[in-house]
């Protein structure tokens, strides 16, 4: 197929590739990184995890909207104050449903698969009451759109540059704060062992609350950045429900450091069979290739080694 | 059901000794459903014009509205069932259908394909609807058939789509693949001198079938054009940046789109975020109306070309009125697409029909149908074919940011609908 093309052109093109695998790298760790937290720390199952997204994502296009309306001259920056907004509204709604139902079902972790599966369905509809059934269309600011022109050949997309480093600096920020500060170590102190922690005096039930909403708060900011490449929809939570579970599966559920493996794994596999064959068949090779290698090992590619 | 008949069966209880029944307690309302229905006067005119038993009184007539409004399909739906609900209420204004106002009865399809079926059967058994406007999707189309076969029911179906498909019981009031494609094609290598063609498209029924269409044509009929890709995704794909790279790489004279649903906005975005210009590049879609291009952004598609029989800037009389009359009714804001103009054909065809047959007899309707003329088409003059499909204009139109249409290029006379095309199988 490379015949015709010149070394300059297949230069560019392998270079543009690149970026879209780290793009595509980046859009998978942003999507799994609030899952993977839940997941991997509480143990709970969220299916509602998309919903949790599009709430982000909705309340992006409300604050671009009010922007538009109230702070016109202000419009280029909304967008980092929509992911504040976003990130509030999405934990907070988080620690709301861990009060009202997640915290019920702690023992019983099977059921949290059914739960949050009709939480995703209420809130679906939910958004459907309220914002309509039409996907709504949110605004960027000009500077986020197009593309930079890094040679005559190689444009790399404005807005895929601004999802990677968000990711980098989100994972960053979690890394800290899971590995490094007092809250985290307490945090791991639950996850390990919930009664000895509770028995040196941490307050687990605020642990858990907090972890649930962080968790969903990150889903928020995921859902308000992907405004810029996908759709804003009552349903749009569940085109990235299926690839977030499977990255954060083959990850190894419990651990942080598997689920940037699992997404660099499969995104890479998944771009580069992308562009030598048809866009079906390189998910379908890339979910066979998932399959097998869960076959091997059902853990994941890291699994963290605690006595059970 | 249960509004509908019950208000009837209200009034009555009211004057009769069931009232009291009625205001004892909810358990009445079980008995009274089981009753048989009062009957209504059976006076010559009704007992003429409906010979079947259809829910036809002397001053009403009952039709069906059977949509998805919850649901993934909700979002492409909506416009359809508010078209629908003007089309009957304009006809109610302007006198009925034989001197009967018509009552709609709505169900929702809640996006599930044997849902529909059941609601179908439901609409056609218990309520005796004289007609249904409905469906959106080829799944929910083919759903159905069967049940208005069997039933012997009437269905308006306003999407277009694949083709391959004619029923006595089925009115298709869009575009089947053909009509869709071929005029677009011949204008975009005529007009622009495209020779290479880049087709891409979710990965079902519709798009498949359309572009295996496309192909044929560009092989076969265009001179030294050829296609230089063809690609399917999955429904839901959000990750286009690979393709795009393709894309740029084989340089096609035209990308072929037939992207559906979140994945269309996705594709779109991705397009103007990778630096493709659509100014430089041609971009001719069959699967983008205004209504998509709300969710899309006017500005991240404009310039690409959409190849419709209907848009919402077409400048004539009727569509003035039918802009104007939509907007007053659903709102200064919504948008109307090439499917809503035609689910509002679909009351207007059945009342067009109903009143050349004399009757409300599905038979009757089925034989009546081809050749009714509907003059007030927002798209301009329509006629039904032998084979229940339309005869209509194709329209290519480029998209401008505010998220509307100009129109480009109309075929001179109406294309007539080929639901099984010789030579593109």
């Amino acid at each position: 197929m490379f015949g015709d093309y010149s070394i300059g052109d297949l230069g560019a093109i392998f270079a543009m590739q690149g970026f879209a695998g780290l793009i595509l790298f980046s859009v998978y760790v942003l999507m799994a990184l609030g899952l993977a937290i839940i997941f991997g720390q509480m143990g709970v199952i969220n299916m509602a995890h998309g919903e949790f997204m599009i709430l982000g994502a909705y309340v992006t296009w409300m604050t671009s909207n009010a922007f538009q309306h109230f702070l016109p001259a202000l419009f280029p920056g909304y967008f980092f104050v929509a992911m504040i907004f976003a990130f509030i509204a999405s934990g907070s709604l988080g620690m709301l449903v861990e009060w009202a139902m997640i915290r019920r079902l702690y023992k019983r972790p099977l059921d949290t698969l059914l739960a949050t599966w009709g939480l995703s369905l209420i809130l679906q509809q939910a958004y459907r009451s309220v914002f309509g059934a039409r996907e709504v269309g949110v605004e960027l600011p000009d500077w986020m759109m197009g593309s930079w022109q890094a040679t005559d050949a190689i444009q790399i997309p404005i807005n895929g540059m601004f999802v990677m480093c968000l990711t980098i600096l989100i994972t960053l920020v979690v890394a800290y704060v899971l590995f490094l500060s007092r809250w985290g170590k307490q945090v791991r102190a639950v996850v390990q062992n919930r009664v000895m922690a509770g028995a040196v005096g941490i307050n687990t039930e605020k642990v858990d609350r907090y972890t649930f909403g962080l968790g969903c708060g990150i889903a928020g900011v995921a859902g308000s950045a992907f405004t810029m490449i996908g759709s804003t929809g009552p349903t749009a939570g569940q085109l990235y429900i299926v690839d977030t579970f499977l990255v954060v599966v083959f990850g190894g559920a419990a651990s942080l450091v598997g689920t940037i493996a699992s997404a660099f794994t499969i995104s890479q596999a998944q771009s580069t069979m992308e562009f030598f064959m048809s866009g079906s068949m390189a998910k379908v090779l890339t979910l066979l290739a998932i399959v097998a290698i869960l076959m091997m090992r059902p853990q994941g590619l890291f699994a963290l080694k605690v006595r059970k | 059901m249960n509004g509908v008949l019950m208000s009837d069966e209200t009034e009555k209880g009211l004057k009769s000794p069931l009232r009291r029944q009625l205001l004892m307690g909810m358990a009445a309302i079980p008995a009274l459903a089981m009753m048989p229905r009062p009957s209504f006067g059976a006076g010559p005119a009704t007992s003429a014009v409906n010979t079947t038993g259809l829910a036809v009184t002397d001053s009403e007539v009952t039709v069906g509205i059977l949509h998805s409004v919850t649901g993934t399909m909700a979002i492409s739906e909506t416009g359809s069932v508010q078209a629908e609900k003007l089309a009957i209420e304009q006809i109610n204004a302007s006198g009925g259908v034989l001197g009967r106002k018509i009552k709609f009865i709505q169900e929702d399809g809640a996006s599930d394909w044997p849902t529909f079926a059941e609601k179908a059967k439901k609409l056609l058994v218990n309520d005796k609807c004289a007609a249904v406007m409905g469906c959106w999707t080829s799944a929910s189309r083919k759903a159905v058939l069967p049940v208005f076969e069997q039933y012997n029911g009437m269905l308006y179906y306003p999407t277009f789509y694949e083709g391959l498909e004619q029923s006595k019981n089925v009115i298709y009031t869009g575009q089947e693949a053909t009509q869709q494609i071929i005029a677009g094609l011949d204008w975009v290598n005529k007009t622009k001198g495209a020779k290479t063609f880049y087709l891409l498209g979710s990965d079902y029924i519709w798009p498949r079938t359309s572009n295996k269409i496309a192909r044929k044509h560009i092989e076969g009929h265009l001179q030294g054009a050829k296609v230089v890709g063809e690609e399917y995704f999955p429904l839901g794909h959000t990750q286009f940046n690979s393709v795009i790279n393709k894309i740029k790489l084989t340089k096609p004279d035209v990308i072929y789109a037939i992207i559906v649903g979140g994945s269309n906005v996705a594709f779109y975005k991705q397009l103007k975020a990778a630096g493709i210009d659509m100014s430089k590049q041609t971009l001719l879609t069959i699967s983008v109306t205004e209504d998509e291009i709300d969710g899309i952004g006017g500005e991240n598609i404009a310039g690409a070309y959409a190849c419709m029989k209907y848009f919402q800037s077409l400048d004539n009389a009727n569509n003035k009125a039918f802009v104007s009359a939509f907007k007053k009714m659903w709102g200064e804001k919504t948008v109307i697409g090439d499917v809503t103009q035609a689910a509002y054909l679909g009351p207007w065809l059945w009342k067009l029909t109903v009143e050349k047959a004399g009757s409300f007899d599905i038979d009757k309707i089925a034989a009546a149908s081809p050749g009714i003329e509907f003059k007030g088409a927002p798209e301009g003059y329509v006629r039904i074919h032998e084979n229940h499909h339309l005869w209509s204009k194709t329209r290519v139109g480029r998209a401008k940011a505010d998220g509307q249409y100009e129109l480009i290029y109309e075929t001179a006379d109406l294309v007539e609908p080929d639901p099984f095309p010789k030579g593109y199988q």
